[in-house]
């Protein structure tokens, strides 16, 4: 059985266009304007949705996320609740649904209890920032029953090593543009463009870049590079300026919309 | 290498770190059995830190104690006042073997702090520190000391602002400047290959302390007692007598009472889980989400602990206990008073643990204790809570 993000993906291609991959914090600012926000989403034309599950130490994430993971916390918010929102929010739609989630959430939860539950409220796939290649035998294993992509992660720094994270790849390959932590850039890494030759080199599923995009103005930059975008800090930096002015779905579906013109230009 | 200690250990980081972690590796491979660096290492350790540390036979200690005799290891003679050099000088001269052209670290209570900018300060390297703004308020001394030496402070506003994010923010900007930093991580925790390369620049202390309990007593120690947050000065006084019949105790930070959510004593009240690129034990709530901590003392404050350690407890080879504030802040001013040794408040936890075992040792029985750091940079905290507690009766 094909996985919703593979039949999306196929469905891009089909339409000879590229995805648009957008993520926001789980219970920023509360779990049920995180349903709301992800039909806005879907509605301005977003293809896959990542639900960050919120994390007391997101190492791998900047400041706009760190404190999107605040807000949520401090909302009391856990597994239980996340697993039933999502849940409800599966009624509504079918489009594809990503956790970014540290792996002590996952391995605190117990392995399988955790993957069992995303599949059962209808999670398509795991993107864990802290667990590489070295750490992944054991959920590999694992999740082979779940039908669940591990999606992962190659960085510029990656070199010899793409190789065999690409070979294990499901879903799409995550390619982190540029070093640092999730947060908008100015600029990207000079060798951006080598960098994903090299993973469309051995890689057979598409490919989708991450970290520092901020605008529409980089979507146009970077579109033609890979098979899908994703934008994060920059939609939940839109939430934030919307816990003021209270308008924070207009915020990010126009945001969002911004995006997808870009991308479909 | 092995990345692991059995199941714990290993490398939970951003895959834009495995390379420069795998880099380190093969750098710290390379110099671990090369005798030329070991020679630097030793010239550095005995000119500039002042080692080999005493071996102090406390012999009005051993009296009012009533039990074995007690040494203490005075790591708090070294330059800096604390262990942390040792492993800093090893590091230190490893980024300079490795080309790196700038330094960053963590720091709790400033003494791997200002070990760092020190090194740096000799050696004319950049040096950021990271730490927490919590810890910048009551460790006032060791930044002025840091910026004195040319450091740069960044004070870490997020989470619970303490060594923990310190840590957090340090990674975070490794993993922005991978290719011309060096990350010296203070303790035996982290990703691999740091808990391994801290142990081994730190077993100096007990390699030392066997070598002169051999000269004094002709025989190895009953008992070795040592102060663990991350960990590294009980790896240190430890790791040397792994394999020899020797009762270790790695004393934890009780807070306000391991019954209590104010704590720091992993061992004792965590769970495994995985922090700063290391699965160990882990104070941790039912969620999966790290948990504040507490201690009076600034460098024992922290929710995991070093891999090797929680091996060691896994395997039942070292004992951990834990000893709460009050007992800590008492043990200060005992051995303060007693033998004009003022320990820094993170040692006194493994006195105060001394003062309840040695109760219970035969004459006859060596009882050695890492005098890990001085206490001068506690001053103002033991001020302030002695002045409570005044105020209080």
């Amino acid at each position: 059985m094909d996985s919703r993000i593979k039949k999306k993906f196929d469905q891009i291609t089909e339409e000879n266009r590229k995805a648009l991959i957008t993520y926001i914090t789980l219970g920023d600012p509360s779990l049920d304007k995180t349903i709301e926000l992800v039909l806005e989403m879907e509605k301005a034309g977003a293809d896959i949705v990542e639900l960050g599950i919120p994390y007391s130490d997101p190492l791998a994430d900047g400041p706009v996320i760190q404190r999107a993971s605040s807000r949520a916390l401090s909302q009391n918010i856990n597994m239980k609740s996340i697993f039933s929102m999502v849940s409800t929010l599966r009624i509504e739609t079918e489009i594809p649904l990503v956790f970014l989630v540290y792996y002590n959430t996952v391995f605190s939860y117990g392995v399988e209890r955790f993957l069992n539950k995303c599949k059962k409220c209808g999670i398509d796939g795991l993107i864990i920032p802290d667990l590489p290649l070295e750490e992944r035998k054991i959920l590999n294993e694992k999740m082979k029953d779940y039908h669940i992509d591990l999606i992962a992660l190659v960085a510029p720094t990656s070199h010899s090593r793409i190789e065999s994270i690409v070979k294990e790849g499901k879903g799409f390959i995550y390619c982190i543009s540029s070093k640092g932590v999730t947060g908008i850039r100015e600029h990207f890494d000079e060798g951006l463009e080598n960098f994903i030759k090299e993973v469309r080199k051995y890689s057979k599923i598409p490919l989708a870049i991450g970290f520092g995009i901020s605008d529409a103005e980089s979507v146009r930059n970077l579109k033609s590079l890979a098979d899908g975008l994703i934008v994060g800090s920059a939609i939940v930096k839109e939430i934030e300026k919307g816990l003021e002015s209270e308008d924070i779905e207009r915020r990010v579906y126009e945001f969002v919309k911004s995006l997808k013109e870009a991308i479909d230009e | 290498m092995n990345t692991k200690f059995g199941q714990f250990g290993g490398q939970f980081v951003p895959e834009t770190l495995m390379n420069p972690l795998i880099e380190l590796e093969k750098a710290f491979v390379n110099i671990k059995d090369d005798d030329s660096f070991k020679k630097e290492y030793m010239y550095y350790c005995k000119e500039y830190s002042g080692r080999p540390t005493p071996l102090y036979y406390a012999k009005n200690l051993t009296k009012k104690l009533g039990g074995g005799k007690i040494y203490l290891k005075r790591e708090d003679l070294n330059h800096t006042g604390a262990h942390k050099i040792n492993n800093v000088i090893g590091q230190i001269l490893l980024a300079k073997k490795m080309g790196k052209k700038r330094i960053i670290a963590e720091t709790g209570a400033g003494q791997h702090g200002v070990a760092t900018a020190t090194i740096c300060a000799m050696f004319d390297i950049p040096c950021e520190v990271f730490m927490g703004e919590e810890d910048i308020k009551r460790q006032g001394l060791n930044v002025l000391k840091m910026n004195m030496l040319g450091a740069k402070i960044n004070s870490v506003t997020s989470g619970t602002k303490t060594l923990k994010d310190a840590t957090n923010e340090a990674i975070r900007h490794w993993v922005a400047n991978p290719e011309d930093t060096f990350y010296v991580i203070g303790s035996v925790v982290g990703p691999h290959p740091y808990p391994k390369m801290v142990r081994d620049f730190q077993r100096i202390i007990g390699d030392e302390v066997k070598e002169q309990i051999m000269e004094k007593e002709g025989r190895v120690p009953d008992y070795l007692i040592a102060c663990v947050g991350g960990g590294s000065n009980a790896m240190g006084l430890f790791y040397p007598f792994i394999e020899e019949k020797v009762e270790m105790y790695g004393v934890e930070a009780g807070g306000k009472g391991i019954e209590t959510d104010y704590h720091a004593a992993s061992i004792s009240k965590g769970r495994l889980g995985i922090i700063h690129g290391m699965m160990t034990y882990l104070l941790q709530d039912e969620n999966g989400q790290i948990k504040p901590v507490h201690s009076i003392s600034a460098g024992l404050d922290y929710p995991g602990i070093g891999p090797e350690h929680a091996y060691f407890h896994f395997i039942n080879r070292v004992k951990y206990v834990a000893i709460n504030d009050r007992e800590a802040i008492e043990a200060f001013r005992y051995l303060t008073k007693i033998e004009g040794i003022i320990p820094a408040l993170e040692s006194a936890h493994a006195i105060a643990y001394l003062m309840k075992l040695a109760r219970e040792t035969n004459k006859e029985d060596i009882i050695v204790v890492n005098l890990s750091g001085r206490g001068d940079k506690d001053m103002d905290t033991l001020f302030n809570v002695l002045e409570e507690l005044e105020d209080g009766q």
